[in-house]
């Protein structure tokens, strides 16, 4: 017997109380893994949360990270209204920054204005034909979308290794697997001496005003939405169901193509095989940390990429493993799926014996 | 209305089979149950009246266990009991039928049989006692068949051996003949009268009001919640006992006769399709002409291509383009947001999750459908608009809810009904397409929609209905057709028909009843 029962009716309040029950849960386990390795919790908060906050340079590092993980975020967000699990945003952020990379390599030594919204435009191209691939397969054979992205992102993972290892390789790179340094046209120019903060964060600020009037407002973002609801209704309305997987994944390929290309025109500098820390992983946490919400987005996003930061922080003053980072995602959303179960269903009451 | 006392009303104490006092249930939003009586003797086929939402459906999941009341005694055989699960019931002597099945398809009979067995059993010796079970109370059954390829009366038949099986002393059937043909009805009754016989006591869920008269010894009677009255049936007519279910005059229909010209609107020609769903039924050259001013009735018991016919028509399974026309052009390739474009309407049997979104709000699902009428302008929602659209819908439509904002799950069946059709009708369709119109409704809201349709077809509107309930189908309709194993028979004028010939072209007897069409061939 299952030990889980739907509720009859789930609660509208308890569904956006979750993520925040979700980031108690996290700080408290986190809290008692500080004490099992040795440190004091408060401290290492300290170190984790406030630290990083506590200089212009930590805010700006904010802003870098929480730019990319919010645009991809609402990019995904869409899909998953309608029930399309693009779980392969990374590949299209590289897939993006290849496209726009490979402008900046193309244009080098052009001082033009245009070289950097043509590697916008590029990467958001790369990344939507990415996202289309899956889409095609989808539509086309009916394969699940869940495991195609996934698949694609190790395939993008490994056409960047070989341009950068090949024909994209930088010749006076002394052999490491890089292309050459982007010039100026080819960059986000910080706006602070000194700091990376650039005019990418804009990118995403403006894709969320988007994004959130796109959700809220549009007819296309409606269909979508009874798509994912309820499958049959959209069928019976007349929605096209091979229209709503090809928005779902040209739209979340679109926007991490362009994150992709913030990257690589932003703090990076170059193609490399670091330029994303898991921000296409991660902003899949960010979305339903959210409730898939544009606005809920933006403030997942900057908790996220507090994350990020923290996590280098207590690597540095607390000796702490790289790995903290991902230990905190994964409970962040282990917690966050867990309060989600909870507010569907409940625990099913255990019969009483009959008195007879 | 006076309260007859039913003959098993006093039986001496200790010999009732089931007495329930003071069973009451609440949940959140509404008392279910409000201080029930209910006294079953042995041997007595007891009926529980009522519309939907009066409460039936929880005492009888209390009774089984299902549900735990908040408050009352249940009685059983004389000692007070808790049931606290359905097996706890079982193992007292009660058995339950379900309205919808619960059999695995890709098992055999005698499979699915051993599944919902609490003790172990043998395999061979199981399958032996469901044939001499079967046979004994006249339910023929093969054990070793796969549920899949039985019709929809057998797999019933599966579920009262299923009970059987546990030789209970209290049988419980909700709403057993939804899908059954009228003489499976009648086979089903004689199999109750005679389990009665031997002292097995019958608890039989319905609403329709001749099935109680003519089966049942007692009634008892619920209206929101409460027991309304009890009867002996057979000494009540339909319209005393209509009062004590509704608490007013049963209502009537006004069939008007159509005067404008009936030129034909819908038409399907040479309709084959082989259905996606393996357990689907493949329909065969189908022909059919709605015409303006008529409703055209399609019977049968679901799972005999209903369902495939209605997506066909309706363009959630979009065909071949000539196969079904619209006043003359072909549409049987365009999807149904594009037939709808072109004036073809459709309430489907599903309203929640198919012709509603369940957790969005009434006014979010008038654009579902509505969307061509100015709710959406430059690709943008238009809220007031719709917010407007759906008021109007409620107000026209007498759709009792909590305005427009009110999510379309938080509807009674009924009013969620009325809200659809009212939002298909405010589109002015030339044709409509209606599934099963008042499934689940109850008799005002289904009086209501009845008229609602009449009076849409005699302003020129083409409607098809698609009913399992043969009495609302004589009630609206112009002609029926009997849809069975994927073919559709000649509609006939119901004054050329009756619910007997009806029903032997329900059981697949096409030919034979064809033949035996004709009114001159009775000479």
């Amino acid at each position: 017997m299952p030990l889980l029962e739907p509720r009859p009716t789930p609660s509208a309040q308890m569904r956006l109380w979750s993520p925040l029950i979700a980031i108690g849960l996290t700080l408290l386990v986190g809290s008692l893994l500080f004490l099992s390795l040795g440190k004091d919790p408060i401290e290492a908060f300290g170190v984790f949360f406030i630290q990083p906050l506590s200089s212009g340079n930590g805010w700006s590092e904010l802003m870098v990270k929480a730019g990319p993980l919010i645009l991809i975020a609402q990019g995904l967000a869409i899909g998953f209204r309608a029930r399309i699990y693009n779980i392969g945003a990374e590949g299209q952020l590289i897939a993006g920054a290849l496209a726009g990379g490979g402008v900046a390599i193309a244009c080098d030594g052009i001082d033009a204005w245009w070289v950097l919204p043509l590697m916008v435009v590029a990467g958001a191209i790369g990344g939507a034909l990415w996202g289309a691939i899956p889409a095609l397969l989808r539509t086309r054979f009916n394969a699940q979308e869940t495991l195609t992205t996934l698949m694609l992102a190790y395939v993008a993972s490994f056409a960047l290794s070989y341009m950068v290892n090949g024909p994209w390789r930088d010749p006076e790179g002394m052999n490491f697997p890089q292309s050459i340094m982007f010039g100026d046209p080819a960059l986000f120019s910080p706006w602070f001496e000194g700091m990376r903060v650039n005019a990418s964060i804009l990118i995403a600020a403006v894709a969320s005003v988007g994004f959130w009037i796109f959700t809220s407002r549009s007819f296309l973002a409606y269909q979508l939405t009874v798509g994912g609801l309820a499958p049959a209704a959209a069928r019976y309305a007349g929605f096209s169901a091979d229209r709503t997987v090809w928005i779902s994944l040209l739209l979340s390929g679109l926007t991490a193509g362009i994150a992709g290309v913030g990257e690589v025109a932003g703090p990076v500098g170059q193609l490399n095989l670091n330029i994303s820390p898991g921000y296409g992983f991660a902003a899949i946490i960010v979305a339903y940390l959210g409730r898939l919400n544009a606005i809920g987005i933006v403030l997942a996003g900057l908790l996220m990429a507090l994350l990020y930061l923290g996590g280098e922080a207590a690597q540095v003053a607390l000796q702490l493993p790289a790995a903290i980072t991902g230990l905190f995602q994964g409970m962040l959303l282990f917690f966050l799926l867990g309060a989600d179960v909870f507010v569907d269903y409940r625990l099913r009451p255990r019969p009483k014996p009959v008195i007879a | 209305m006076t309260t007859i006392p039913p003959p098993f009303s006093s039986p001496p104490p200790g010999a009732l089979r089931l007495e329930l006092t003071g069973i009451t249930k609440r949940y959140p939003s509404v008392v279910a149950n409000d201080g029930v009586q209910l006294k079953v003797a042995p041997g007595e086929i007891h009926a529980v009246l009522g519309e939907n939402g009066a409460g039936k459906s929880t005492l009888m999941k209390i009774i089984y266990g299902a549900v735990q009341a908040d408050a009352g005694q249940i009685q059983w055989n004389g000692r007070e009991v808790v049931i606290a699960n359905p097996s706890e019931a079982r193992r007292l002597g009660i058995g339950m039928v379900f309205q919808h099945f619960s059999l695995f398809e890709t098992l055999t009979v005698v499979e699915n049989i051993a599944l919902a067995l609490d003790e172990p059993f043998d395999l061979k010796r199981l399958a032996e006692r469901v044939r001499e079970v079967s046979t004994r109370y006249g339910l023929p059954l093969d054990p070793d068949r796969l549920v899949h390829s039985l019709s929809v009366g057998e797999r019933q038949r599966v579920e009262i051996v299923r009970c059987l099986l546990q030789e209970p002393q209290l049988l419980i059937l909700d709403e057993p003949t939804s899908v059954l043909t009228p003489q499976a009805v009648q086979k089903l009754f004689e199999t109750l009268r005679r389990l009665a016989a031997e002292g097995v006591s019958i608890l039989y869920i319905s609403h329709k009001l001749h099935e109680i008269q003519s089966l049942c010894h007692s009634a008892t009677v619920m209206r929101g919640g409460k027991v309304t009255g009890t009867a002996t049936p057979s000494q009540e007519t339909p319209a005393s006992l209509a009062r004590m279910m509704i608490g007013r005059e049963l209502p009537v229909c006004e069939v008007p006769a159509y005067t404008g010209e009936a030129l034909p609107v819908l038409t399907v020609s040479k309709l084959s399709m082989i259905p996606d769903d393996p357990f689907g039924t493949q329909l065969k050259d189908i022909d059919l002409e709605v015409r303006r001013g008529e409703i055209l009735g399609i019977a049968g018991i679901s799972g005999n291509g209903q369902a495939e016919l209605l997506a066909a028509l309706s363009g959630e399974a979009p065909g071949r383009a000539e196969a079904v026309k619209l006043v003359g052009l072909p549409v049987g390739h365009l999807d149904a947001g594009k037939r709808r474009k072109r004036g073809l309407a459709f309430v489907p049997e599903e309203r929640l999750g198919r012709g509603a979104v369940p957790p969005m709000s009434l006014a979010d699902n008038a654009t579902l459908s509505a969307h061509a009428q100015g709710l959406v302008k430059k690709g943008f929602l238009r809220p007031k608009a719709a917010w407007e659209f759906a008021k109007t819908c409620i107000q026209r439509f007498d759709v009792r809810c909590g305005g427009p904002g009110a999510a379309a799950r938080s509807l009674s069946g009924g009013n969620l009904q009325k809200f659809i059709v009212g939002r298909e009708i405010m589109q002015k369709p030339i044709a409509m397409v209606v599934a099963q119109p008042t499934w689940g409704v109850d008799v005002g809201a289904a009086a209501f929609l009845r008229q609602t349709l009449i009076d849409l077809s005699r302003s020129g509107v083409a409607i098809l209905v698609v009913s399992e309930e043969l009495e609302e189908l004589f009630e609206i309709c112009d002609r029926i057709a009997v849809l069975a194993e994927g073919r559709l028979g000649p509609a006939v004028p119901k004054a050329h028909t009756n619910a007997e010939k009806i029903g032997m072209q329900m059981s697949g007897l096409f030919t034979s009843a064809t033949d035996r069409e004709p009114d001159h061939a009775a000479a």
